[in-house]
C-alpha cells in the first residue's frame, strides 16, 4: 500500500518536473509498472562507547510487490565490531593479569581499571527473506527466514504470522511463530561452568600471538604453559539452544487521528544461555580476588513482554508513544517507554526527537562476585547487562525527500546505560572501587531510501 | 499477586476487544491515518537497528517484535 504510494509520489513528481521542461516523463509511461519496482531501504550506522565497543553497521532492504499485495523483502545486515567487552571480572587495587578466550595470550588490566577484553572482534552478516500475501478475504500471511552468521556463532531461523482484519478493518488481530536455532562455537572451546581460568603466572609465558597458528616454541617444554593448554584442549567444542516465539496482537483504529497496537509475546529459549566469555571473580572478606571463574546461567528462559503503542496524526507531524513490561523466569522485570515525536517542517523535511527510557531488575543469580567463604551457588553471572540498571536514550533524526522522489535521513542519538547496585556489600578495597560503572554511546545513522 | 495482574490484563484485553466496535473510522476517514509516517512499521530499518542494540546491551528484549534476537551479539 505505502510502496505503491511512495512509487506515485515520486512519479507524479518526475511528471510534475517533465511536464515543466516540456519533456515526455518516461516515469508517466511507467506509471503501469509500479508495482513491480523494488524499493530499496539502506542504512549504515555507527555505534561507538567510550573505551569500549564500536560497531559499524550496513543494512539494505529490498521490497517489490508483485501485485496484489504479494510482497517479497530480503534484507541483507553486515556488521564489523571491534573495541572492549567488560567481562564481568572486579577492578582491584593492583595489575591483574587474564588469559584471552583462546588461551594463547593474556592481557593485563590495570589498577582500578574494569576489566576488558581489549582484543574482541567480530564480524557478521545476516540475510533475511519474508514473504507476505493476502490467503483469504481481509486476511494475510507472512512467512519468513534468517541466518545471521558470526565467527563463533550461527543463528537460523523460520517465522510465520496470520493476521485478520474485522470490524471494516478498523480491527487487525494478528498471530506469529517464530522458531530459531542457535549454535556458539566459543573461541577456546567451552568453559565449564564455574571452572576456573587457568592463568598463566607471567604474561611472558603466554604464546602471545593469537593469530600465529605456529605458537611460540619457547613455550613447549615449559610445563605450566602445557597445563594451561592442556586444559584448553579439554573443553567441549560446540553449544546450541533453541528459542520458540510467540506473538499475539491487536490493532485498533481509534478515530481520524489515532492508532494504537497492544502485543502479548511469549519467548522461550532451552540449551545453552551463557556467555562463554563472561568471568565472575571469587574474593576474600578484604575485597581481594582469589580466583577467577566462567559464570553459570541456568539452561532454560522464559519470557513474557507486554507492548503497547499509540499513533496521533497531527496536522504537522506524528505522536508515536510506546511502553513495554517485560518479565521473565530468571526474575527480570523491565519497563521501556519510548517516544518519537514528528514534527514536518516543509512538505519535503521532518525533524524528529527521540526519547528511550528504560529499566531493569537483576536476574535472581546475578551477583557482582563471589565470597571465597561462601558455598558455590549453581548460577552466578556477573554480567552487568543481567544487574540491576537504567538506560536512557536521547536522539533527534532529520529526514528529507528529494525532487526525484527518493529520500535520506540522518540521526544522531546518546546511549547511557548506568548499572546499580542491587543490595551487595563491597568488602574490603572494591568499596572504594567503581564496581558499577556507566557506559556512554554515541549512535550515528544515515539512511537513503530509493 | 500475580493471578491478580494476569486476570486485569486478560480484562483489559477483553474489554478492548468488546470496546472496539464502537472505535474506529469510516473509509472516507483514513486520510491521515494512511500517511506513510502513521504506519506502524515506519522507520523499519531504523526499528531493527535499535532492536539490534538494545537485544546486545540490555536483558530483555522483543514486545514491538518477536524477542529472539537472531544473533550472539555480545
Amino acid at each position: 500500500m505505502q510502496l505503491n504510494k511512495n512509487s506515485n509520489i515520486a512519479t507524479t513528481l518526475a511528471a510534475a518536473t517533465c511536464a515543466l521542461l516540456g519533456t515526455t516523463s518516461l516515469a508517466t509511461q511507467a506509471n503501469d509498472n509500479n508495482q513491480n519496482e523494488w524499493q530499496f531501504d539502506t542504512a549504515i550506522l555507527y555505534y561507538g562507547e567510550v573505551d569500549r565497543v564500536s560497531l559499524i553497521e550496513g543494512v539494505v532492504s529490498a521490497t517489490k510487490d508483485f501485485g496484489d499485495d504479494h510482497i517479497f523483502n530480503g534484507k541483507v545486515t553486515f556488521d564489523g565490531l571491534t573495541g572492549a567487552s567488560g567481562t564481568g571480572a572486579v577492578p582491584q587495587n593492583e595489575n591483574q593479569t587474564f588469559s584471552r578466550p583462546s588461551g594463547k595470550g593474556g592481557y593485563s588490566v590495570a589498577v582500578g581499571e574494569t576489566p576488558l577484553d581489549d582484543t574482541f572482534k567480530d564480524s557478521r552478516v545476516q540475510v533475511n527473506a519474508q514473504w507476505t500475501q493476502p490467503i483469504a478475504q481481509d486476511m494475510r500471511g507472512s512467512a519468513g527466514v534468517h541466518i545471521s552468521k558470526e565467527y563463533d556463532y550461527l543463528s537460523m531461523g523460520i517465522n510465520a504470522s496470520i493476521a485478520r482484519d474485522i470490524n471494516k478493518k478498523n480491527t487487525t488481530l494478528s498471530a506469529g511463530l517464530s522458531y530459531q536455532l542457535d549454535s556458539i562455537d566459543p573461541v577456546g572451546g567451552t568453559p565449564d561452568r564455574l571452572s576456573s581460568m587457568s592463568i598463566l603466572s607471567d604474561l611472558s609465558l603466554y604464546d602471545d600471538d593469537d593469530d600465529d597458528d605456529h605458537g611460540n616454541t619457547d613455550q613447549v617444554d615449559n610445563p605450566e604453559y602445557t597445563a594451561h593448554e592442556l586444559s584448553y584442549e579439554q573443553r567441549e567444542s560446540s553449544q546450541d539452544k533453541d528459542t520458540v516465539d510467540v506473538l499475539i496482537g491487536i490493532t485498533q483504529i481509534i478515530n481520524r487521528r489515532t492508532i494504537m497496537q497492544f502485543n502479548y509475546g511469549l519467548s522461550i529459549s532451552d540449551g545453552y544461555l551463557n556467555d562463554p566469555y563472561k568471568l565472575i571473580s571469587v574474593i576474600s572478606d578484604q575485597g581481594v580476588v582469589q580466583d577467577t571463574l566462567f559464570e553459570s546461567r541456568p539452561d532454560s528462559r522464559t519470557k513474557h513482554n507486554m507492548y503497547w503503542q499509540t499513533k496521533y496524526a497531527m496536522d504537522n507531524g506524528v505522536i508515536d508513544i510506546s511502553y513495554r513490561y517485560a518479565q521473565d523466569d530468571w526474575d527480570i522485570q523491565s519497563h521501556t517507554i519510548e517516544s518519537r515525536l514528528r514534527f514536518e517542517i516543509s512538505n519535503e523535511s521532518y525533524i524528529q526527537p527521540h526519547l528511550r527510557i528504560y529499566q531493569q531488575s537483576a536476574a535472581e543469580f546475578y551477583q557482582p562476585f563471589l565470597l571465597n567463604t561462601s558455598l558455590l551457588p549453581s548460577f552466578a553471572s556477573a554480567d552487568y547487562r543481567l544487574g540491576e540498571m537504567d538506560a536512557i536514550t536521547l536522539g533527534i533524526k532529520y529526514g528529507s525527500k528529494m525532487t526525484n522522489g527518493n529520500a535520506w535521513a540522518v540521526r544522531v542519538e546518546y546511549y547511557q546505560q548506568d548499572p546499580k547496585n542491587a543490595g551487595f556489600d563491597a568488602p574490603g578495597q572494591l568499596a572504594e572501587l567503581d564496581l558499577y560503572p556507566s557506559i556512554k554511546a554515541l549512535i550515528v545513522q544515515f539512511n537513503y531510501q530509493f | 499477586m500475580k493471578k491478580i495482574a494476569k486476570l486485569t490484563v486478560v480484562g483489559i484485553i477483553i474489554t478492548q476487544v468488546a470496546g472496539c466496535a464502537s472505535l474506529g473510522v469510516k473509509p472516507w476517514e483514513r486520510d491521515l491515518l494512511a500517511k506513510e509516517s502513521m504506519s506502524l512499521s515506519a522507520e523499519g530499518v531504523d526499528l531493527a537497528l535499535d532492536d539490534h542494540i538494545y537485544f546486545s546491551k540490555e536483558a530483555t528484549s522483543g514486545g514491538r517484535a518477536f524477542a529472539g534476537g537472531g544473533c550472539g551479539c555480545n
